[in-house]
């Protein structure tokens, strides 16, 4: 909402000054966003006439004009704009003003003396572009000061208002906060009935009432089609950012600043029969004032003639039967449209208006016909004509709700000690009315103020004027309780943390992608996409974090990056329930396994370096990996992660397809988690110390080389002797002295037992039983 | 007699040229050995009468003493000459640099989370957590905004193809926990929102911090107060200027904006708070009375307050960014500025 400071004041004046007043709505919950001087500063420009304009002697260009300032003998100046001309209002600047951009002196042009300067809207800064010098009306009291002729000292103020106060959408609205929020006399603004001067009437009738509760129109017969705007009204309606069209037109506008109320004027010679204020019939279609067609439906409200359609009721009118420069007759609206029947239509149809945006907010119910007497009185002053009686169709009667009110309840919720009575006040200067029951209040707000139906409502109006900034800041109270820590649970920073000292950096990224790099990462369910995505690279739900790695890969690549750990931890979505938004943590290696350095030699990170940050991500829980393959990975380099026999995660190259499509020499190696298996943990339990002495046992087994040596490792520790209390993998071999298609693994095995010192029979006893499990089992053969 | 003496130092010549512990060892042999010259001059005494024999003896004994206080020296000196040979040839150019995996880091974002966790965590706010792509009923209808209010327009909300959102803030995880927990409630919600709005000051995805708490007494005046002990502690300022104005958000009533004095400028004006000295920094606000009648909690017994804080927005300020875009392209050079 957008207004003119001395609009305003001539409404409600207060003493404040302009800070004072802003602060004083800012602080009410009425934002001001922006305040802006209607034009910028300049002095010593007077109205002027031009008497005389002569071609200058020595250019074609240039007129020498004689101008009147008032008092005084006229100046003689010289002006290069075409449109000046004997008899001619305009601004001239004496010498010694100040413009915005320049300052006027005596001068000589080509040779004769000029003494001032007549001035464009430009070079005063009152618009961006000039054609020539100002063309004032012909009753503009010449010498008088143009700044305060046009009242130029005025501000304009932007108010960056909140849903809930659609009552506030015009001058008078705010002028009734400031009143009651500074105490300043309210003015009245004259709505009283005008003396109808014709009897005509033009029928009226409401097929829904439910979505317009109240109609009410008048003919006016013989406006002059010549009349023009008041420079006033001009000038307002430019200050609120309208433009000026037509004198109806523009009082309309007028009347729907100043009070809130949007109001339509149709030319009566182009109805027929009378208005119906009905719904859209399906394939109705309607030419609109911006020149759109469109097609009605069945729930948009619509003010309609014998013809058809006349109007988007609420929004806009139609071409058809607009107001024109010939229109002689007219038919004005005023009417009420409830919320519900409005909001959400103007967007449908791609339209925000001035007056869609009120009704979708809500208008005074009690306002139509006031604004259309109001609206009269404007049109027959400034266009005569004759105005008839007023029509009004009305519905059941609306009514604000009557609201009980405790003043106790405001004290709790806000922690402020206010007396009953000074809460009684505050709503009673917000137009309330208050009454006085055996246990509390009873309130009715006024009819503009829709948002207040219940008691918390007037909570907010209470504190809201009494002042947020008096209510007291107290710390708060609760019951001092030590929160839950599971043992069990590692939080996310500890785990980022972890990631962190391995090396790895944490992005953030969109968790929308494109469509077909979704579909080269996803692994299970279906694309999720969006309806009205922001771009069409950003139109699917991701499936996998591991796109979003590989993009920021890709992007500090060209940024000079060679050598890159990522993670990520976020949801992804395997479909749009609920319990199908897994979050997962997610990572990448790309080059070298070390940072360069200068001790030993560099060697690409491969995927057992990044197997390890994986093992070390679940340690102490124990992984199983098993080659499985997944649409993004090598199929030979990747493996389903598992704890306890449950998937947990994938761990593997990129695929050499993808690594080409996306650009990638050397393809990073990743791996993607579900984040409850890496935040799980189980909580340590003591299981006694040996004190007898440990031996270790080393050996060497031959076994197929397509042997996955995991899957053997498990195995072969679920079967160890009791006396086997560590068995690991220390060597695996091919080459000379095996033979191929065969591969050489090396175990180590520590044995010890909780009660005596194992001899030397019964540690053999325990090798031995393990040599024969792997013979058994993996047809193992003992090297010699 | 001065055979004892040439002996001595015939010896004190002897260790001095040998340089090593063997043939230190080997030098010792001709003097100090079964048939080194001492022992001859021991052997020697037999031949002397028993009147000298004693004051003889006494006399080599001295020597020999001497001999092997010598040869101990020597033995040390040599020693002393090797470790410190040892220790010069084993020095490292201490200056080179270390070798091996270097730090990662945390995304800014991230790290402003867990500052806001702590600080909360502090007086007992537990944290929770709610889906991304939410109902209408969830994002919407139950936090009291109808059908036709303009924050639900296709403009600021992303839908799917096949039904449901993506929440467009934080403020449904109140309903999911108020469904599931009745008061005392004292949470934070931390968490990704998106907005269907793209340009220098919107992603289309950014982070809250959402926060509740209800029980039979909270009220407005521990809101602000809880609300400025925040900021003060997030921004390490003891004295920071803080206001709340009045706002509308169809789930809290009274609702309010809070300010705190821009931390750029100290209040006095500049670009980042548009020269008024304030920034806005959270909007807040009493539970409204309907959300609780949607999850089943009794408004006259139980009241509390909601609050909704931009993550982005509190890391800019904090840590000087300037762009909120930085913090979605993932770039390095940006990221590693926050470790």
């Amino acid at each position: 909402m957008k207004f003119s400071e001395a609009w305003l004041r001539t409404l409600a004046d207060t003493e404040l000054d302009t800070d004072a007043l802003a602060h004083l709505l800012t602080m009410a919950g009425l934002e001001v966003e922006a305040v802006e001087p209607a034009a910028p500063a300049f002095s010593r420009v007077v109205v002027a006439e031009i008497l005389s304009a002569e071609r200058h002697p020595n250019a074609d260009r240039l007129q020498v004009c004689r101008v009147s300032v008032g008092e005084g003998e006229p100046l003689q100046i010289v002006c290069g704009a075409p449109n000046a001309r004997a008899g001619l209002k305009t601004a001239c600047a004496l010498v010694g003003a100040k413009l915005p951009e320049f300052e006027i002196q005596e001068a000589r042009v080509r040779g004769v003396e000029s003494f001032g300067m007549l001035c464009s809207a430009k070079e005063l800064g009152l618009s961006d572009a000039a054609e020539g010098i100002l063309e004032l009306p012909a009753d503009a009291p010449v010498g008088q000061d143009f700044r305060a002729w046009r009242r130029l000292d005025d501000r304009l103020v932007t108010l960056k208002l909140t849903p809930n106060r659609g009552d506030c959408l015009s001058v008078l609205g705010i002028a009734r906060e400031v009143a009651a929020l500074s105490g300043a006399r309210l003015q009245h603004v004259d709505c009283s009935p005008v003396a109808t001067e014709s009897p005509d009437t033009f029928p009226v009738t409401v097929d829904a009432p439910e979505s317009c509760p109240r109609y009410c129109g008048r003919v006016l017969r013989g406006i002059d089609a010549a009349a023009r705007t008041p420079a006033w009204m001009a000038e307002r309606l430019e200050r609120s950012g309208v433009r000026s069209i037509h004198p109806v037109v523009d009082v309309t506008n007028y009347v729907l600043l100043e009070l809130g109320q949007p109001m339509h004027g149709f030319d009566l010679a182009r109805l027929e029969g009378g208005i119906r204020v009905r719904m859209g019939r399906a394939g109705e279609r309607l030419e609109l004032l911006n020149g759109e067609t469109i097609e009605l439906a069945a729930d948009t409200l619509a003010i309609a003639d014998a013809s058809g359609p006349l109007a988007l009721a609420g929004v806009m009118g139609g071409a058809a039967s607009a107001v024109t420069e010939a229109t002689r007759d007219i038919f004005l609206e005023s009417a009420h449209f409830a919320p519900a029947a409005i909001a959400g239509r103007a967007r449908r149809y791609g339209l925000g208006t001035d007056s869609s945006h009120r009704f979708e907010r809500g208008v005074d119910f009690d306002l139509p016909r006031h604004a259309l007497e109001r609206a009269t009185r404007l049109i027959l002053e400034i266009c005569g004509g004759r105005a008839g009686p007023v029509t009004e169709v009305a519905g059941a009667a609306l009514r604000a709700p009557t609201i009980a009110y405790r003043p106790e309840r405001a004290r709790r919720l806000l922690g402020l000690d206010l007396g009953d009575a000074e809460q009684a006040a505050i709503l009673g200067r917000l137009g309330m009315d208050v009454g006085s029951t055996g246990e509390g209040l009873r309130v009715t707000p006024p009819s503009f103020r829709f948002d207040i139906v219940r008691e918390v409502d007037l909570v907010e109006e209470v504190a809201r004027v009494h002042g947020y900034e008096r209510i007291p800041i107290v710390p708060p109270r609760g019951e001092a309780r030590l929160l839950p820590v599971a043992e069990t649970e590692r939080g996310q920073g500890e785990v980022k943390q972890l990631l962190a000292a391995r090396g790895y950096q944490e992005i953030v990224t969109y968790s929308f992608i494109a469509a077909d790099l979704d579909a080269d990462f996803r692994a299970e369910g279906a694309r999720l996409p969006l309806l009205n995505p922001i771009a069409s690279q950003m139109d699917s739900m991701r499936g996998s974090l591991l796109p979003g790695l590989v993009q920021a890969l890709r992007h500090n690549l060209n940024h000079g990056q060679e050598r890159l750990r990522l993670f990520e931890a976020g949801r992804c979505f395997v479909a749009a329930d609920i319990d199908a938004q897994p979050v997962r943590l997610a990572g990448l290696a790309h080059g070298t396994a070390a940072p360069e350095q200068w001790g030993e030699p560099a060697r690409e990170a491969d995927f057992y370096d990044v197997k390890n940050d994986v093992e070390a991500l679940l340690f102490p829980q124990a992984a199983s990996f098993e080659a499985a393959t997944h649409p993004a990975l090598h199929p030979g380099r990747s493996a389903r992660i598992a704890l306890a026999g449950h998937p947990v995660g994938w761990l593997g190259t990129l695929h050499p397809r993808l690594a080409q499509k996306y650009g990638f020499a050397h393809p990073p190696i990743l791996f993607e988690l579900d984040w409850p298996a890496v935040a799980g943990r189980e909580a340590p339990r003591y299981s006694g110390l040996s004190r007898f002495p440990a031996v270790r046992r080393d050996i060497a087994v031959v076994v197929e080389a397509g042997l996955a040596v995991g899957g053997m490792l498990e195995a072969l520790r679920q079967h160890l002797p009791a006396t086997v209390v560590d068995l690991s993998l220390f060597d695996v071999y091919q080459g000379q002295g095996v033979e191929p298609g065969k591969k050489s693994l090396a175990f180590s095995m520590l044995l010890q037992d909780t009660q005596k010192t194992l001899t030397d029979a019964e540690i053999e006893a325990a090798v031995g039983q393990v040599v024969r499990h792997l013979a058994d089992k993996f047809d193992a053969v003992l090297r010699a | 007699m001065s055979t004892l003496d040439e002996i001595l130092k015939e010896a004190e010549s002897a260790f001095a040229a040998v340089s090593t512990l063997p043939a230190l060892d080997q030098v010792k042999a001709r003097f100090i050995g079964k048939s080194g010259l001492i022992t001859e001059q021991m052997k020697g005494l037999a031949t002397l009468a028993p009147e000298e024999r004693k004051a003889a003896g006494a006399r080599i004994n001295q020597v020999k003493d001497q001999v092997e206080a010598l040869l101990r020296d020597r033995r040390e000196a040599i020693q002393a000459d090797l470790l410190s040979r040892q220790l010069k040839a084993e020095a490292l150019d201490v200056t080179l640099p270390g070798r091996g995996e270097a730090m990662g880091g945390l995304h800014p974002v991230t790290r402003t989370m867990e500052r806001i966790q702590e600080l909360f965590a502090s007086i007992g706010f537990g944290v929770a957590d709610g889906p991304e792509i939410e109902t209408d009923f969830y994002n919407f209808t139950a936090l009291n905004i109808p059908e036709d209010h303009p924050a639900r327009a296709m403009h600021d909300t992303f839908y799917l193809e096949h039904g449901g959102l993506l929440r467009t803030h934080t403020s449904p995880v109140q309903v999911h926990y108020m469904q599931r927990h009745q008061p005392p409630i004292r949470i934070i919600a931390p968490g990704r929102v998106y907005r269907c709005d793209s340009d220098v000051t919107h992603t289309p995805m950014f982070h809250q911090v959402e926060g509740l708490w209800v029980d039979e007494h909270a009220n407005f005046a521990e809101l602000k107060g809880l609300l400025a002990d925040f900021m003060q502690r997030f921004f390490e300022r003891e004295a920071m200027p803080v206001r709340f104005r009045p706002s509308f958000f169809p789930f809290t009533e009274p609702s309010a904006e809070m300010d705190i004095g821009c931390v750029i400028c100290e209040g006095k004006g500049c670009r980042v708070c548009s020269h008024t000295g304030w920034l806005e920094v959270l909007g807040c606000g009493m539970v409204h009375p309907n959300v609780f009648g949607h999850v089943g909690i009794d408004p006259e017994r139980y009241q509390g307050f909601a609050f909704g804080l931009g993550v982005e927005r509190l890391a800019m300020l904090r840590y000087g960014v300037d762009d909120l875009r930085l913090f979605f392209e993932n770039d390095l050079r940006f990221l590693k500025q926050f470790a």
